[in-house]
């Protein structure tokens, strides 16, 4: 079995984002880029399962800009076999995107599809139960338990309320939540070797997908601020402005 | 303009975010209908006929809608999309589930985890953690997610009448085996009017239960944790308060022991007055807190438990 694994390059879960003051995006020039954190958990659940013998390999994508190329070598250095890259100059939307991926499913035949839940840039939270949808496979979101058995696979998502078990028939999608597992640091003959691992390069437009937005971003603003706060020196005196200022208690 | 909004309950309550949702829905402006589908959920499609400003209940009720599957449950609002232009539901986990999926069998964009309305096509809705707010437009037939956190709860005084709609014949490719839920007596964390936080500091369950918990019900609060604190076992994951977790916005929180990492503190923005108690003085979250308390939250969660106690 084939795994296919999309991978997207953001911002740094670390680095503090800055609006631009024009109100037309959010800066991302000299900012770190890194592996968007659930896709790297993607990453290593299918290398496991690789290494398990449960997989015969582990196929990773990316959308976007050419530098993502980076980000498909940190894949590979944690154990990726190989990897595609879909350039496009422009965001592509989720939908573009899941519509990308059924092509690229059409060509590999994967048995499985691991996706982060969320890209921590958009936030959206769309990109796997898309492809599923447009796939007719089955889904299990925010996975923190997956089992392979054979032609199903056995997942333990987070909803909210606590936990639900679901069994898939495979091929299927699932999408991670950070307890899925703990990625592993990739070793430097590891980076080196993914340095020479095979990489597909094409243009999105080559598809045949559409890939223009649905979407209108008028603009991006800063979120209101919150006025700035105090120090309290003692419970009394916090239990006394949280009675008698903020009237919370 | 005629707009659906997915009702979100556990086929015997009808959940309050369903409640705000609709508030939203009224919004953006025109006819309301509710759809309640689940199995044996007629209490919920009457109370969802109570809801003030609701023109409609769809009460779409089978057995294989019984766990409300995303599989199952996209493919009954896409048999009934058709007369809608507007199609939403609270960003839950249902529903964060179930709309992309309806928005992908319909060839349009989701439009994600709304906060404000600004027209009948227009929204705001925030990224990067919350740190960037990004307005966006529709053009024309559209499916959103709620954060149902950023709307208050629309009245009960309605009347609408209920609809049994057919169900298609659906079967799934995913087969429910458990919901392994926590129940508890202490207030629904989300719509919280107060809540108590503990991070990993607390550095086991046994004293997340002994100093976080009593806080948390000498206050009447909802018990939150941050990420780490969740996967180190302190808390169950239902819990976890963040960019990731859930979003709140109560009238008091009160973080122990947790640093204010951006994840952490992109869930809390909403909350009126933040405490923070940290034994670090340079820790993110006070650059956050309204009030910040330093020393060591050993001592001081129960003292401050002892205190408004009395
Ligand atoms: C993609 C992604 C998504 C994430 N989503 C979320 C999310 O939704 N929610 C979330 O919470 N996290 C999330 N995280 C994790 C987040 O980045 C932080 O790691 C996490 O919030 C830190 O938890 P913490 O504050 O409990 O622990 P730490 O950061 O370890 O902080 C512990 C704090 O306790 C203080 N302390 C220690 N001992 C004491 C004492 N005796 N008394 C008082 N204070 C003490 C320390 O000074 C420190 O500030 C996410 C991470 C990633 C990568």
């Amino acid at each position: 079995m084939k795994i296919l694994v999309p991978v997207k390059r953001a911002i740094d879960y670390k680095v503090t984002i800055r609006v631009k003051p024009d109100g037309s995006g959010v800066d991302t020039d000299n900012v770190k880029m890194s592996m968007n954190p659930f896709d790297e958990i993607a990453v290593e659940q299918a290398v496991r399962l690789k290494e398990a013998g449960q997989a015969s390999e582990v196929v990773v994508v990316s959308i976007g800009s050419p530098k993502a190329e980076d980000t498909i070598r940190t894949a590979m250095a944690i154990g990726a076999d190989r990897g595609m890259l879909l350039t496009h100059d422009t965001a592509v939307e989720p939908l573009a995107v899941a519509k990308l991926l059924v092509k690229l499913v059409e060509e590999e035949q994967p048995g499985l599809v691991i996706l982060g839940k969320q890209a921590i840039d958009n936030d959206a939270n769309q990109t796997g139960q898309m492809l599923s949808a447009l796939l007719g496979w089955g889904q299990a979101t925010s996975a923190a338990e997956l089992v392979v058995d054979g032609d199903s696979a056995t997942v333990t998502s987070e909803i909210d309320g606590g936990l639900q078990k679901l069994r898939l028939t495979l091929p299927a999608i699932v999408t991670t939540e950070l307890g899925l597992n703990q990625p592993r640091n990739a070793t430097l003959p590891n980076v080196i070797k993914a340095k020479k691992k095979p990489l597909d390069v094409r243009e999105a437009s080559s598809l045949g997908v559409d890939l223009d937005p649905r979407l209108k971003v008028t603009k991006v603003t800063e979120p209101p601020a919150r006025k700035s706060g105090i120090q309290v020196n003692s419970v009394e005196e916090l239990v006394a402005k949280l009675r008698d200022e903020a009237q919370v208690l | 303009m005629k707009i659906l909004l997915l009702a979100e309950h556990d086929n015997q309550t009808l959940s309050p975010h369903t409640a705000r949702a609709l508030t939203a829905a009224r919004q953006i402006g025109g006819e309301v209908h509710l759809l309640v589908a689940g199995q044996g959920c007629g209490h919920v499609a009457e109370a969802a006929a109570r809801l003030s400003g609701v023109a409609k209940v769809l009460h779409a009720d089978a057995p294989a809608l019984a766990h409300q599957l995303a599989e199952l449950l996209s493919e009954l609002i896409v048999s009934v999309a058709d007369g809608y232009d507007t199609l939403l539901a609270p960003a839950t986990s249902t529903g964060k589930n179930v709309m992309p999926r309806v928005a992908a069998l319909l060839d349009l964009m989701q439009v994600s985890d709304i906060i404000a309305v600004d027209g009948p096509n227009s929204f705001r809705r925030p990224i990067y953690a919350g740190n960037a707010i990004e307005h966006v437009e529709t053009s024309g037939k559209q499916v959103i997610t709620v954060r149902t956190t950023a709307f208050v709860p629309a009245d009960t005084e309605g009347a609408a009448p209920i609809e049994q709609i057919s169900v298609p014949d659906l079967a799934s490719p995913a087969e429910w085996i458990e919901d392994i839920t926590v129940t508890t007596e202490r207030p629904e964390l989300t719509s919280a009017k107060r809540v108590v936080s503990g991070g990993r500091s607390l550095g086991s369950k046994e004293k997340f239960d002994a100093v976080i918990l009593p806080l948390a019900d000498a206050l009447g609060a909802a018990v939150g944790a941050s990420r780490d604190a969740v996967d180190e076992g302190f808390a169950p994951n239902d819990w976890q308060v963040g960019q990731t977790g859930k979003t709140v916005a109560p009238e008091l929180y009160i973080a122990c022991g947790i640093s204010g990492a951006i994840q952490h503190v992109a869930g809390i923005k909403d909350a009126k007055v933040i405490v923070a108690i940290n034994s670090d003085p340079e820790a993110p979250i006070f650059k956050l807190a309204d009030y910040a308390l330093v020393g060591d939250l050993f001592e001081l969660v129960p003292e401050l438990t002892r205190a408004v106690s009395k």
